[in-house]
């Protein structure tokens, strides 16, 4: 008999645009012991189907058809009080935020022995026993002394340990886990996932995870279930759908997966999802506007040149100097962007890789070291007139496509704005030409101009971001996370876009990433960044094959292994 | 904590110096506190001896530093009306205000949050919409006007209580108290209704908000999927965490009761501090607006010390950063 | 083509959710018109008021104390009575709200432009300039409103010449509710350019090398005035009881001018002895007008926050 049975379940959110079905008439299984990947995009339906299964879909979100069965007892339709019997008893529950999945004024050991005492009814005694016994087990350390602590007193990675603690207080049969590891860093994801996995064999629980990232699919789970738009599109074992995918969408997915293993030339088309309009690649950058005006003051050797940069937060502010704390974010690096080249800098959060864009860029002003850009110290120029000729030559991408527009102008305005700073045209009329084929070259259409940004998607407000970016006709563009925000098909088209245009313009780009594999894609040289200090520098390929410093190592070990996936169609690019 | 309490005292004290200044500033520069003091008769000569022996010639931060530690010991000067000491004016109307307010301030703290409570867990109920409405009226209805409107029910109409006054009230050497007589705690009904109706209907639509935004957090979401019932979600998690914010602004606002005290002790003659300051400003007499200012600033700075103690307890995140 | 570019424009605006909240809420309906009419009336009292309270000649002390029209002594051409001067009543508070009206806007205008111009700047250049605004801000919020009004008021009779009273009040009247009132504003600007100047778009006029003037002027602003329209729309309301609340208690405006507040106060006189018109007309008119003002910012706020509801 199946653990969790998922039979034709539809979910329905009613709004005054008319109805959404989120979920179609999805059936899923999940056996003891076993570990079900349920895997899509933004939009797929995946995180309403874990609320469903527990009763506790967010208003007006409800279930429109369907039936759920716990060990062969139809749990969808019973009173609300059975439900919440089942929830936490029998059914254990993990969100993707460990900071705000826990009571901030309450202790580690109330929530457990309030949890235990309720399902367990074990006495005030035993519940706190078996309180320390499941930290033990989830790896905190000293959980005789940290379960008197307050969630505020745990890092990020131990507070998830403690919120799979309470999933487990009534020993669950299943447990359903939404994005568990999206909010962590990639090493403390590895080992949170190993301890789910470990305990998931070891207490024969059924398992649900649902996540948007292929790499924990690949590390955690023994099925996989991939949901497009609402539908399951595709099920079957992990080895099955990764390494041989039978439906289109599927491997689309697959494909627009960066490899950490191989470096590809271009990914291939992943028009499956959003159809990635026609670029109009025969553009002649000889007499094209955005081709003109790069004459720029001839440079010899690197183009930009980084020297002891040292950037100091004030983390506890104070009257007196002496009184204030102070974090060096970035800690003496130095590296040079030579011209043409892709440099990229990786490094897990707080390894201070986007200070450094941001100090490149002007946002942040360095509390010691030089910036070169060609021969100028940019850290010694004084007026804002001066620097405005390099701030023309130097552009920015940003990570959030949903906050770096201005929601309140037109994409027209956004775009024009950099060329009418820089007096980049002569008339109103040419600025208004220039941003039709700007856009148009991105990819977006000229109607996109008269729109507002909210009516774009994710993938498309980058599109605008990029076109907002070589508006100055910029030499080098700063890349800070550009597709973090975005879901893997989408990213895969802002990847190739950008690697056409630095080809087609002969940019030189700085881009910052925490994803290894992206890195390799993108980069013809990499700098490891940990704790504000640079750990290696060196070429791309021989940075993944032959890396020489032990944290980069470290980085590479941590990596998920996606050597299962599916080369189909894949245009790899020999080194 | 004690860095936590250092550190505010320091800020209470930086208030308080302002508040004094101002009080000052007023005192000093509004009119010619000569010209207020003495009638048309006196003469140039004593004028100008009044004027040194008040010290009116002095550099300006002697003149304040005298003013400060004069008003540190209770003393204000004499009104300018009343040629009496401004400090026991003030003293003798004391109890009433504060009687009038603490009444108040329970009415409003004892209806406001149950009700908030109320309407915010059962936000979709007939009930929950009513009291919504009504309390937007409530909003609405400007102080003076609740007060006329009760005179002229409770008072004209009906005949069943007083409307104005304290009654009879029952003197321990310097505090009078309507507290233990009959007609003293009649006449405490209207008034005391009146001042708390505001104050209540902001306290509920406070706490209504504030629960709301808690309830949408992702912990309530995961107390809630670990099966824990209702009355454990809602009254344990989400209501001590609706407590945090609530402290502060609550304290803010109950400060304001005695301030607001004004229009009530206007409305109904209350024999309080309020009504003794509105007739100072149709009178121009300085001294006792200044004195009633730093009157209410302390009350104000001890209401605030009140309350960041009690938010230190409630809050551990605030503890740990302190530690 | 420009054409139907227009029309979706329109269409586009249409389709708003503030629009499509308000077409569908009748309470925001009733008491934005509630709220238009107050203000037609008030604006066009000399033409629209049945009789006219201020000319000398036409006011009979004759017609003193009438009861409504409907009433058995009442006067066809005295709608709602008429005070102890013989002035009708529904025409006092149309010239009334006129009063009311005028320092309700003023003085939401006066906080709205120092409020959002501390606040900007108090975020955007954070620092010292920040501590010092916000001290003052914290300092002034220990007093309420009315507290600050009636001091400010005091003050300037003790400074204005006797003779000029009557002219200054009002002016001072606007000054000193608008003055206790911007600190909300501030508050709430500095917090929203808090949020918005470290937001990805500001980061990128920033590279470009937009100065922060324009930054200001162009980015931050119009991301921020969301929740300072729901204050000034609440603000207004409470600038109106404010300025009732002082005028009530005899320090506002001069009774040769009568706001809503000052005609409660003259017919408060008169409650006991019966002739409950001369103060209750007036007070409903109040309440109404605020309680309208109060509902359509309540809706809008629920409007701009669609998670609240």
């Amino acid at each position: 008999m199946e653990l969790l049975d998922i039979k034709n379940l539809q979910i329905e959110f009613p709004s005054r645009r008319g109805t959404v079905v989120a979920v179609k008439g999805v059936n899923l299984t999940v056996r003891p012991g076993e570990v079900l990947g349920v895997v899509g995009e933004s939009g797929a339906g995946k995180s309403t189907i874990g609320n469903a299964v527990i009763g506790l879909l967010d208003p007006p979100g409800h279930m429109s058809g369907g039936e759920v069965f716990l060990k062969g007892e139809k749990i969808n339709d019973l009173p609300a009080e059975e439900k919440r019997k089942i929830r936490g008893r029998r059914i254990g529950m993990i969100f993707q935020d460990p900071l705000t999945s826990l009571d901030p004024l309450q202790t580690i050991e109330q929530q457990l022995v309030e949890t235990i005492e309720l399902h367990l009814k074990l006495g005030a005694k035993k519940s706190r026993e078996r309180a320390v016994d499941l930290l033990t087990q989830v790896g905190i350390p000293d959980p005789e002394i940290r379960i008197g602590n307050y969630p505020h007193q745990f890092s990020g990675g131990m507070r998830q340990r403690v919120v799979i603690a309470l999933a487990l207080c009534a020993e669950p049969e299943v447990i359903i886990a939404d994005e568990p590891t999206t909010a962590l860093d990639v090493s403390i994801q590895a080992q949170i996932l190993e301890l789910m996995r470990k305990l998931c064999r070891e207490k024969q629980v059924g398992m649900l995870i649902i996540t948007h990232d292929m790499g924990v699919i690949a590390e955690i789970t023994d099925r996989v279930a991939v949901m497009y738009q609402g539908n399951l599109v595709e099920e079957g074992t992990t080895q099955k759908i990764l390494g041989d995918p039978d439906h289109p969408y599927t491997k689309s997915l697959i494909s627009a997966v960066p490899r950490p293993d191989v470096r590809l030339k271009r990914f291939p088309m992943v028009d499956y999802i959003e159809k990635e309009e026609d670029r109009k690649m025969l553009l002649d950058i000889s007499t094209h506007w955005l081709g003109q005006g790069r004459e720029f003051d001839k440079i010899e050797g690197p183009l930009i040149s980084i020297k002891d940069l040292v950037m100091t937060f004030i983390t506890k502010p104070a009257f007196l100097k002496k009184n204030q704390q102070k974090f060096n974010a970035v800690d003496g690096v130095s590296f040079d962007i030579k011209q043409g080249e892709v440099f990229g800098v990786v490094g897990e959060s707080g390894s201070g890789k986007s200070t450094v864009a941001r100090m490149i860029s002007g946002l942040y002003k360095p509390a010691a070291g030089s910036i070169t850009f060609g021969d100028t110290d940019l850290t010694k120029i004084g007026s804002e007139k001066e620097m405005d000729v390099f701030r023309r030559q130097m552009q920015m991408i940003f990570q959030d496509p949903f906050s770096s527009l201005n929601g309140r102008m037109r994409v027209m305005d956004i775009v024009a704005e950099p060329i009418r700073f820089h007096k980049l045209a002569s008339s109103n009329r040419e600025v208004e030409t220039i941003v039709m084929d700007l856009l148009d070259h991105v990819g977006l259409g000229r109607q996109a101009a008269v729109r507002f940004p909210h009516e774009f998607s994710g993938g498309q407000r980058q599109r605008i971001s990029i076109a907002r970016a070589l508006a100055t006709r910029p030499r080098f563009l700063i890349c800070d996370e550009p597709t973090s925000a975005l879901d893997v098909s989408i990213q895969a088209q802002i990847l190739n876009l950008l690697k056409d245009l630095q080809e087609e313009l002969g940019l030189t780009m700085l881009f910052i990433s925490h994803d290894l594999p992206v890195i390799r894609q993108m980069c013809d040289r990499v700098g490891v960044m940990k704790m504000g200090k640079l750990v290696e520098v060196a070429e791309t390929e021989a940075l993944f094959t032959n890396p020489q410093a032990p944290y980069t190592q470290e980085l590479l070990s941590l990596m998920p292994r996606l050597d299962k996936l599916s080369h189909e169609g894949l245009d790899v690019e020999k080194s | 904590m004690v860095s936590f309490l250092f550190k505010r005292l320091l800020q209470s004290v930086i208030v308080m110096f302002t508040v004094g200044l101002i009080a000052f500033s007023m005192f000093r520069f509004v009119g010619d506190p000569i010209n207020n003091m003495v009638g048309q008769d006196t003469s140039e000569q004593e004028r100008i001896e009044l004027r040194e022996r008040l010290g009116l010639d002095d550099p300006f931060l002697v003149q304040f530093g005298r003013f400060a530690l004069n008003a540190v010991q209770g003393d204000f000067g004499m009104s300018y009306k009343y040629r009496v000491p401004v400090s026991g004016m003030i003293f003798e109307r004391m109890p009433a205000t504060l009687e009038l307010s603490f009444v108040a301030a329970i009415l409003s703290l004892a209806l406001g949050i149950p009700l908030g409570v109320y309407t915010a867990l059962k936000r979709n109920s007939f009930l929950s919409k009513l009291i919504m409405t009504t309390s937007l009226v409530g909003v609405s209805l400007p102080t003076f006007l609740t007060g006329i409107l009760l005179i002229l029910f409770f008072g004209v109409v009906l005949r069943w209580l007083p409307t104005f006054g304290r009654g009879d009230v029952v003197e321990f050497s310097a505090w009078s108290t309507g507290f233990l007589t009959v007609s003293g705690l009649k006449s405490l009904i209207l008034p005391s209704i009146t001042l708390a109706l505001f104050q209540m209907t902001l306290i509920m639509r406070l706490v209504r908000a504030e629960m709301l935004e808690v309830l949408r957090t992702d912990f309530v979401k995961f107390a809630k999927a670990r099966g824990l019932p209702n009355r454990l979600v809602n009254f344990k998690h989400a209501l001590k965490n609706t407590l945090v914010p609530v402290i502060t602004i609550t304290g803010l606002q109950l400060g304001s009761l005695i301030a607001f005290a004004i229009i009530t002790e206007s409305v109904f003659q209350w024999p309080g501090m309020g009504l003794l300051f509105i007739q100072a400003i149709a009178d121009v007499d300085i001294p006792i607006m200044a004195a009633y200012l730093v009157l209410i600033a302390f009350f104000f700075v001890l209401i605030n010390m009140i309350v960041d103690i009690l938010y230190y307890a409630v809050d551990p995140r605030l503890r740990a950063d302190n530690e | 083509m420009e054409n139907s570019v227009e029309k979706s424009r329109i269409a586009r605006l249409l389709d708003n959710d503030v629009w499509h909240s308000y077409i569908r809420s009748p309470v925001a309906i009733i008491s934005s018109i509630v709220t238009l009419i107050a203000i037609f009336g008030a604006l066009f009292a000399p033409f629209l008021a049945p009789n006219d309270p201020f000319d000398m000649v036409a006011i009979d002390i004759m017609d003193s104390s009438l009861p409504p029209a409907w009433q058995l002594d009442g006067d066809p051409r005295f709608l709602l009575g008429t005070d102890d001067q013989g002035r009708g009543i529904l025409s006092t508070i149309m010239y009334g709200a006129r009063i009311s009206l005028f320092v309700g806007f003023a003085s939401v205008i006066f906080s709205m432009v120092v409020g959002i111009t501390l606040g900007l700047i108090s975020g955007y250049v954070g620092g010292r300039v920040d501590a010092f605004i916000m001290r003052i801000a914290d300092i002034q919020l220990s007093f309420p409103a009315i507290l600050i009004a009636l001091l400010l008021d005091g003050v300037a009779r003790g400074i204005v010449p006797k003779e000029l009273h009557e002219d200054v009040t009002i002016y001072v009247l606007v000054f000193a509710i608008g003055i206790s009132g911007w600190v909300q504003y501030a508050r709430t600007v500095r917090g929203s350019t808090l949020v918005e100047k470290n937001k990805e778009y500001v980061q990128a006029a920033r590279v470009i090398g937009i100065r922060r003037g324009t930054i200001l002027r162009r980015h931050i602003l119009p991301n921020v005035m969301g929740p300072v329209m729901v204050i000034a729309t609440i603000h207004l309301a409470i600038a109106i009881i404010t300025e009732a609340t002082l005028s009530f208690l005899g320090v506002g405006v001069p009774p040769t001018t009568p706001s809503l507040g000052t005609l409660i106060r003259i017919g408060n006189e008169y409650l006991f002895s019966g002739e409950w018109w001369i103060t209750i007309f007036p007070g409903a008119a109040l309440v109404i007008l605020v309680l309208a003002v109060n509902l359509l910012g309540d809706w809008l706020r629920d409007a701009l926050n669609p998670k609240l509801r």
